[in-house]
């Protein structure tokens, strides 16, 4: 598999991070030589075997479907580049 | 007393029982070491005031009879965890300025036994990195040096290891995804020990692969591991891989006893064109356990092979799920528009200056191993290699091996920028004996062992069976004792 200069700018894409035009030629020789050492699983016979889902033999924890924290907005808004009235403020979305 | 930054936590628990020290003045030598110590790199934000309450707060409690093994024991914390009100930022630009609003666990619980935060450790951005040289603060440096070279400490927890080697705090937190503790403590000297994947709660640590990622203790002894480690760990409801399973009093295992334990040696650890001196220490290792009365046998791993292949389809996979995060909304860095930009160049342009090149390499590689039509490819088939790799180990123990020893690192540290023309699989190479550990969840330990003979440490690795510390622990204490490693680096800061 190798990835070609459009193949990059798609997954960079899909990343939302901005890759200018003139780095995706390098971005796509990266990811090929990282890709190729990936391939290397090729190799391993995995038939019949189940993908790893837990490394430790437990069940993910239920619990009871309630709010069991909350009621800080200023704390949860105290980080944000650009928070105004009670909520987060980003470009507008819809027309 | 003298030389008080120098001391190990149980040497420092001792003192303070003692009243021969106070936690201010241990608290003050080493704010003092750590102000001449910049050109480490190791501290990136210092907190002396919140040290110096921390520390009279442990005296009292001393005074009152009511210590911990912790209470009153400077600590450096890695920039990965949450510290509430104190810059948090994984050693990225995109969290720039993000002081959270809450305390990690891990460092909860240390507060909460009474240790001190004497401030922030450097690391590779997002605990991505074997050299910590891709961290937003700059560099962090070994203090180790043989020659004019300025020589890394290793990474992800390159400020850790450096802080620890070079007596600027007593211990250091730390977190281990493919070898981010083990790797950087043989490179410094010092012992690392990566617990079993769910015996440290990972709540309020910034995620990077949250099947692998786990904390653990930088220290200068394996005792000061097994006392940390004892603070650290614990259930969490806040976590829910946090394993709900009784507590030990790992310092009490410590015996020294391992007669009659048996100690796999795997055949595919021996790669080709590893270095003669690596071999060697490995080769002294074994005889150190088989002296103490261990039984050594040859097993086999293998899988090993696919270990790093596998951990770069799962790693990067996991950190572009858990970074999607950052985009310039909640906290940190939000780029500049310009006009007639709206919310996808907002992401866009945020995260291309927020992260570094690293990061974006593997977030993006990380993104297109989940794509349509290449999940089952990529994606599934590491999970499956995983599975034999965790498989191998379970037949090993299956096989009544208690232990398994393997050198910690594949070379000792090298020069910063010495891997800068290097293609990224390079670089990740330097997990090749640590990351099969992270893919198993089992707890690992890197013991120095011996010197190189330039004169730089090198470590041997200990891993042990899932939820067996205390053992490992005693073994790891066993062969510390017959390597009797005292070096330390000269101080050039």
């Amino acid at each position: 598999m190798s990835i070609d200069i459009e193949t990059a700018r798609k997954v960079a894409h899909l990343a939302r991070i901005r890759v200018e035009e003139d780095r995706l030629p390098a971005l796509a020789a990266e990811f090929n030589d990282i890709l190729g050492f990936i391939e290397q699983l090729n190799e391993v016979n995995v038939d019949d075997i189940e993908p790893m889902t837990s490394v430790t033999p437990m069940r993910l924890k239920r619990r009871e479907d309630v709010v069991t924290d909350g009621g800080y907005p200023e704390k949860v808004l105290s980080n944000a580049p650009d928070a105004r009235v009670g909520f987060f403020a980003v470009p507008k979305v819809v027309e | 007393m003298s030389d008080l930054t120098k001391l190990t936590i149980a040497a420092a628990r001792e003192a303070l029982s003692k009243g021969e020290t106070t936690a201010v003045e241990l608290t003050e030598a080493c704010l003092a070491e750590i102000e001449a110590a910049d050109a480490l790199g190791a501290f990136v934000h210092k907190t002396p005031e919140i040290a110096l309450d921390q520390a009279k707060a442990a005296d009292a409690r001393i005074k009152a009879g009511e210590a911990t093994a912790m209470t009153g024991i400077p600590l450096g914390i890695k920039d990965l965890f949450c510290t509430m009100g104190v810059a948090s930022q994984a050693a990225s630009g995109i969290l720039d300025g993000f002081k959270p609003e809450y305390e990690s666990t891990v460092t909860q619980n240390l507060f909460g036994a009474g240790a001190v935060m004497l401030g922030k450790l450097n690391m590779d951005e997002f605990a991505m990195g074997s050299s910590n040289e891709t961290s937003v603060y700059g560099n962090a440096v070994n203090p180790w040096k043989v020659d004019e070279r300025a020589l890394t400490p290793g990474g992800s927890s390159g400020g850790s290891a450096s802080a620890v080697a070079a007596d600027l705090c007593l211990a250091a937190t730390g977190t281990d995804t493919g070898g981010s503790i083990r790797q950087p403590a043989a490179f410094t000297g010092i012992t690392g020990l990566k617990p079993t994947y769910g015996r440290v709660s990972r709540w309020g640590i910034i995620a990077f692969a949250s099947s692998l990622d786990q904390a653990g203790p930088m220290t200068k002894s394996v005792r000061d591991s097994a006392i940390m480690l004892g603070a650290m760990a614990g259930h969490d409801p806040k976590d829910s891989t946090s394993a709900n399973i009784p507590e030990l009093d790992f310092e009490a295992a410590l015996t020294g006893d391992i007669r009659g334990k048996v100690i796999g040696i795997p055949r595919e650890y021996r790669l080709d064109g590893m270095p003669a001196e690596i071999e060697k220490l490995w080769d002294e290792g074994k005889a150190m356990l088989a002296d103490a009365g261990a039984k050594l046998i040859d097993i086999t791993l293998p899988h090993t092979k696919y270990a790093l292949p596998a951990y770069y389809v799962i790693a990067p996979a996991e950190a572009s799920s858990n970074l999607a995060r950052y985009d310039g909304v909640r906290y940190g860095h939000r780029a500049r528009l310009g006009s007639g930009e709206g919310i996808t160049e907002m992401y866009e342009k945020t995260r291309a200056e927020g992260f570094g090149a690293e990061v974006q390499r593997r977030v993006m590689v990380g993104t297109y191993v989940l794509s349509a039509g290449f999940y089952d490819a990529y994606y599934n088939r590491a999970r499956k290699v995983r599975a034999l790799i965790k498989r191998d180990f379970d037949e090993a123990f299956d096989q009544g091996v208690d232990a398994i020893l393997t050198p910690a690192t594949p070379s000792a540290a090298f020069g910063l920028g010495e891997m800068a023309e290097a293609d990224p699989v390079q670089m990740y190479l330097n997990d090749v004996f640590t990351v099969t550990v992270n893919l198993a969840g089992l707890p690992g330990m890197s013991v120095p062992a011996g010197l190189d003979a330039k004169g730089l440490p090198l470590g041997l690795q200990l891993i042990g069976k899932p939820w067996e510390e205390a053992d490992l622990l005693n073994t790891a204490y066993a062969l510390e004792r017959a390597a009797g490693f005292v070096s330390k680096p000269a101080k050039w800061w």
